[in-house]
């Protein structure tokens, strides 16, 4: 196994990790790292599929990443700030429908 | 016609760029963000209006930014379909636009952030309908959906933020399964051009594994049964301008891309459009049955949209031997669901505005009050219901068109129920606005400016049902 196919690999691992996490985990803290952990599986597919061709490296594939970094971060500073406005406002880090259950163990309450 | 300069102008890079100077502008002057956003609206209005000109007259257009070319350069491509969607965006953001600019007043400290934020949204639509790759797609995508939510949380309540939360973690999810399928088609066919990607892609497992995981990351974003579950909230809790532009555009959008896709591919197999066609099926029914069931008139009107978004997907389906009837048919619903919804958001925010609350049960003689939104609802409900001669009769006559001459009878009488389902809310609403309840409410005046918007929006969703002879056309060898 060439290691761009074991990268390749590893990030379709972290996106189904993050899929998990996401759906799964009730703290809003805990999704939003969860997407962060999806977005680097896809990035990290991207890099590792445009390194597994004969020859050099393709260049556009980074190109990508770097854009997706960007988008990922600004999304994660809009899902923190949304975080703590609805923190503040309903006093709980959760959305309504999860109070009540976290589907993977009791301390995500 | 037209003088060469005008008509030869780079109008779609203008679409863009305009709305995203509009949206720098009132960020950075916030005192008169209201005057710059209004301004900015209608050139940029102007701009894609042009393009559609420049699209009906001289075929479709493809635009190099700076000079570069693809691979490396973007490319913004328009056609008929691109076109079409941008003029409703024109025609919905300058109502929403006027509508807002009164509707804000009595909320000064909403007015600098609302205009930013609606100018970066038009920018993202704008750029999504003349994206020519899969990638910028996923770009325009993202920014769309982040600044959707940002305006969903405007509102400030409880449950605004929680349903502007759900809707940015189910939007970041849609976007992140779309860019696995982009890495993985570029992994398979070495580019992201539409057009290129057409051409190479030749089906099987190494097109259906990305197809899949892009459609369904769409399907996620459109908000089609039963990935619905976050737009009644985000729809229904937002401020009224703003429901609105998401009910009218901002589904629209996803549904477009999910067309684009299915245009390029073309996907072999009779499994993936019956799902289609079931789920819209679904979410006719289950989103008329919960319209019926809602005791507010915001939400009503928001599982509304979850029942006619599943229309739309009844094309995939009849496409089969009937493609134009079936694709035009969905996109020309889609259009006039847009003009109907808006024109239905924009009314119900007036009535909210009078009254102080949207309760159906107490609307309390409105009618009287609000003649003119009361008007303007009720003709976005004919359009909505499919009756003749609005924009929503066209679209739905087609669709039917296309069932019964393959003799598809079931599609046939999904469509009919469903209409029926329609009027049955529609009227459940405009009853309660002719009685009166036993309570006494409070009463505002509303401004004359909202009441027209409303209408003459409505009036645009009627009126589309006889501009289809000249908007129709354009769809020629855009649908497969």
């Amino acid at each position: 196994m060439s290691s761009a196919l074991l990268f390749a690999c590893a990030g379709l691992g972290l996106f189904v990790i993050g899929t998990w996490g996401l759906v799964l985990r009730a703290h809003l803290v805990r999704k939003v790292l969860a997407i962060n952990i999806m977005a680097s599986g896809v990035s990290l597919m991207l890099v590792g599929t445009g390194a597994m061709g004969a020859g050099e490296v393709d260049p556009v594939p980074q190109a990508m990443v770097i854009t997706g970094i960007v988008v990922t971060i600004s999304a994660t500073a809009l899902a923190l700030a949304l975080l703590l406005r609805l923190a503040h406002a309903t006093g709980r880090p959760t959305l309504p429908e999860d109070r009540e259950r976290d589907l993977m163990d009791e301390e995500g309450r | 016609m037209l003088p060469e300069y005008l008509a030869g102008a780079a109008w779609m890079p203008w679409a863009i760029v305009l709305p995203l100077w509009g949206a720098l502008l009132s960020f950075l002057f916030p005192r008169r963000a209201a005057p710059i956003g209004l301004g900015v609206a209608f050139l940029t209005a102007t701009a894609a209006l042009a393009v559609l000109l420049q699209v009906a007259l001289g075929g479709p257009r493809r635009y190099q930014v700076g000079g570069w070319g693809a691979p490396l350069g973007i490319d913004l491509v328009a056609d008929g379909l691109s076109a079409l969607m941008l003029a409703m965006t024109a025609v919905i953001g300058v109502a929403i636009s006027i509508y807002a600019r009164v509707y804000l007043v009595a909320a000064p400290d909403k007015v600098r952030r609302f205009w930013p934020l609606w100018m970066f949204l038009w920018a993202a639509l704008n750029a999504l309908f003349q994206a020519g790759d899969v990638f910028n797609l996923y770009v325009t995508l993202e920014l769309l959906g982040l600044s959707a939510v940002a305006l969903v949380a405007l509102a400030g309540s409880g449950p605004a933020l929680s349903g502007a939360m759900r809707y940015l973690l189910v939007s970041l999810f849609g976007s992140l399964a779309y860019l696995l399928g982009v890495a993985l088609l570029y992994h398979a066919y070495g580019t992201v051009d539409l057009a290129l990607l057409g051409e190479r892609a030749q089906g099987g497992i190494q097109l259906a594994v990305p197809l899949g995981a892009m459609i369904a990351g769409l399907l996620l974003k459109t908000g089609l049964f039963p990935f619905h579950v976050w737009l009644p909230p985000a729809h229904g809790s937002a401020r009224a301008p703003v429901s609105a532009l998401l009910s009218a555009l901002v589904v629209k959008a996803s549904f477009y891309l999910l067309l684009r896709l299915w245009f390029t591919f073309t996907p072999a197999g009779q499994g993936l459009p019956i799902l289609l066609g079931a789920l819209g099926t679904a979410a006719i029914f289950w989103g008329s049955i919960q319209a019926l069931r809602q005791r507010r008139l915001k939400l009503l009107v928001a599982y509304s949209t979850v029942a006619q978004l599943g229309y739309l997907f009844i094309a995939f389906p009849l496409a089969g031997m009937e493609p134009a009837l079936a694709w035009g048919g969905s996109i020309y619903l889609a259009l006039s669901h847009a003009f109907a919804k808006g024109a239905m958001f924009l009314a119900a925010g007036s009535i909210m505005t009078e009254s102080g609350h949207d309760e159906i049960g107490e609307l309390d003689l409105v009618v009287e009050r609000m003649p003119l939104t009361l008007a303007a609802f009720a003709l976005a409900g004919i359009s909505l219901a499919g009756l003749p001669p609005s924009g929503g009769f066209v679209g739905k006559w087609m669709l039917l068109q296309a069932a019964m001459e393959q003799g598809l009878w079931g599609w046939a009488l999904v469509l009919i129920g469903g209409g029926a389902l329609t009027a049955a809310y529609v009227f459940r609403v405009l009853g309660f606005a002719f009685t009166t309840s036993p309570h006494r409410h409070e009463s505002h005046s509303v401004p004359g400016t909202m009441e027209w918007t409303a209408l003459l929006l409505a009036l645009g969703a009627v009126l589309l049902g006889f501009v289809a002879p000249w908007a129709l056309p354009l769809l020629d060898g855009v649908l497969p």
